[in-house]
């Protein structure tokens, strides 16, 4: 199983790849494999605001409906729109085309509270 | 164990070929009834029926022969897997044997033909009949009175939760927090969430209860209710649960009683004892009427004293040796349900209460749990118990372990059951069970039967560890093979293509 050591994570199975104020979000490896074939994916509009820890989508799955938690505060500036026709690619590519929202953070120092890769994964397996 | 042959299972109850549609069967022309020549002028239907919107095609209506048309719905039912073909042990489903009894005192004709709108002097026997179930479903869960009117088990929790919001207005109070525990059928946050409530998760401690010190933490004022199911659906009896009524009242709240797993309490213990103050019953499990699929089913609820005045309207009543139906009830939530319930439905469960008596009820819950104890007994060690004590009418395992040695989760297990003959157990569920396989057996099994069914479980585990990939091919041996449910669920296809 996969943790891109260049990315940060949450203990609810969320990663972000973040470059100054921006956050790409999506879900982990182990938590798309664990969710089994993803079927929707319920995405908040570009402009809502998130807060971190908080609910900010829905993941549907032929098993379960698990909620999406935000990592970190800010507004979302872009949705990964492909994926209302495409919720498969959640499975198949978590770290690329699977990611869901793109947010700018209020405070880029949140991002220290995340897990590294080393500890998400020793966390997992 | 020995190698005896499957015995009374479904063995081949999922074998067969698999049936094409009924308009694959169709060809242009062909007819099952022709219908006589008319006797009278015939005129356009324009003319019958002018300024009406009327379809320009004829409906596409499969084109074909009388046989044709019993053969094939004859053979899809013989495609079904039924509790009265085998085995089925979905857990918190309760699927038990219904008595033909019941099917003949429902056929009666003064109840089957019986009209809802006759006058209630024509209907004495079947009010009676109503009377009577209400006090008999009130002493089994320990209420004061029971509304028989809800047609299922979901629109017995939405009656319930309706008559607390009475309540807690008819006191001046907008309550808005109505706690579920994280081991709760997602029916109950549904409704909660369906009439306006905020729903709040509380934890489940290490023996699987309600964890008390996270209850108390969401406990104030703003609590309008405690929705729980006891046992739980872990198929554990929460030992806490006068401790917990306790704290839900002392801060104003009601607890409700979710009854889909009093099978395992009947004639042993009663909800409103516990400290219930409302109950739902669904009598297509407990109460051996039919069920599944479509119904239809019938949810009563039951309520303490304080909350009569809120019941649905109406409520049979006895006035001077008579029945009478009773509307006049000013603080009811109203009517739920057109006519009174599914009224063939408490025929069935009022039999079955009669035929087996105060006594026979309680042993049917003491063979429930006895069976779900020696099933879970004889799979201890094929599986991992993550809360492992006794248990009640069910009971769930994990395929945690037998995930992580072969890549074999619980749904492929479940899809080779079908290979064996059986029924799947309920998969997935509760949520806070890894790979949990929920298994409830029923109090109508065999010795028998539970060994078998444990044969076929270490039998799959067995055909993980040598070959895990054919596993995952499964079933083989059903009309049709594993179905692409994701693909379903992400692009439906609706509409049958007639091509």
């Amino acid at each position: 199983m996969e943790f891109p050591q260049d990315l940060k994570y949450t203990e609810e199975h969320e990663w972000v790849r973040a470059s100054r104020d921006l956050a790409v979000v999506g879900i982990t490896d182990y938590a798309q494999s664990e969710l089994g074939d993803v079927v929707y994916v319920e995405l908040p509009a570009v402009g809502a605001r998130v807060k971190k820890g908080a609910s900010f989508g829905v993941v549907e799955s032929v098993k379960s409906v698990s909620d999406l938690f935000a990592p970190v505060s800010g507004e979302v500036v872009r949705v990964n729109g492909a994926l209302a026709d495409h919720p498969e690619k959640v499975n198949e590519d978590p770290y690329g085309e699977g990611w869901m929202i793109e947010i700018r953070m209020d405070d880029p120092s949140e991002l220290e509270d995340l897990l590294s890769a080393a500890e998400y994964a020793a966390r997992v397996e | 164990m020995s190698e005896r042959q499957a015995q009374e299972t479904g063995a081949r109850g999922l074998v067969g070929l698999p049936e094409p549609t009924i308009y694959d069967r169709s060809r242009p022309g062909r007819r099952g009834v022709r219908p006589p020549r008319p006797d009278v002028p015939e005129r356009p239907v324009e003319e019958l029926a002018a300024g009406a919107p009327l379809r320009r095609e004829p409906p596409a209506l499969p084109e074909v022969s009388e046989n044709q048309v019993v053969r094939h719905y004859t053979r899809l039912s013989q495609l079904n897997y039924a509790v009265d073909t085998g085995f089925y042990p979905l857990g918190s489903c309760t699927m038990k044997y219904n008595p033909r009894i019941n099917e003949e005192m429902a056929s009666l004709p003064g109840f089957a033909q019986l009209h809802p709108a006759v006058p209630e002097e024509a209907a004495q026997g079947a009010l009676q009949l109503m009377w009577e179930l209400e006090r008999y479903l009130a002493e089994i869960a320990g209420m004061a009175r029971v509304s028989l009117q809800p047609a299922a088990g979901a629109q017995g929790e939405l009656c319930g939760m309706l008559i607390i919001r009475k309540y807690h207005e008819s006191r001046g109070e907008r309550r808005r927090k109505v706690l579920v525990p994280d081991s709760a059928h997602g029916t109950n946050p549904a409704t909660a969430a369906m009439i306006g409530f905020d729903v709040v998760e509380v934890a489940s401690d290490a023996r699987g209860g309600v964890d008390l010190a996270d209850l108390s933490r969401h406990l104030d004022e703003d609590v309008a209710a405690l929705m729980l199911t006891n046992p739980n659906t872990l198929g554990l009896f929460d030992e806490n649960i006068v401790e917990v009524a306790r704290r839900v009242h002392a801060v104003g709240g009601l607890l409700y009683y979710d009854g889909a797993n009093a099978n395992a309490i009947m004639g042993v213990s009663r909800p409103g004892d516990m400290g219930f103050d409302v109950v739902h019953f669904n009598l297509h499990k407990t109460f051996s009427t039919p069920h599944g699929m479509g119904g239809p089913g019938s949810g009563p609820v039951g309520v303490k004293e304080a909350l009569v005045p809120f019941l649905p309207v109406p409520l049979v009543e006895r006035r001077g040796g008579q029945f009478v139906l009773d509307y006049d009830r000013p603080q009811t939530i109203g009517r739920l349900r057109s006519a009174y319930g599914n009224f063939g439905v408490l025929v069935r469960a009022y039999t079955y209460i009669r035929a087996l008596g105060a006594e026979g009820l309680r042993r049917v819950s003491e063979d429930a749990v006895l069976n779900a104890n020696y099933l879970l007994h004889l799979l201890r060690d094929t599986f991992d118990v993550p809360f492992d004590r006794l248990c009640m009418h069910e009971f769930v395992v994990s395929a945690t372990p037998v995930k992580q040695r072969t890549g074999v989760r619980a749904l492929d297990i479940a899809k080779r059951l079908l290979d064996h003959g059986y029924h799947s157990p309920t998969v997935y569920f509760p949520l806070i069970v890894d790979e949990a396989l929920m298994i409830e057996p029923t109090e109508t099994e065999t010795k028998e039967t539970l060994e078998d069914y444990a044969q076929a479980l270490k039998a799959i585990v067995a055909e993980a560890e040598e070959n895990p990939e054919a596993l995952r091919q499964a079933p083989t041996r059903t009309p049709v093979r594993r179905l692409d449910e994701a693909g379903a669920a992400r692009r439906p296809v609706v509409r049958l293509d007639r091509g």
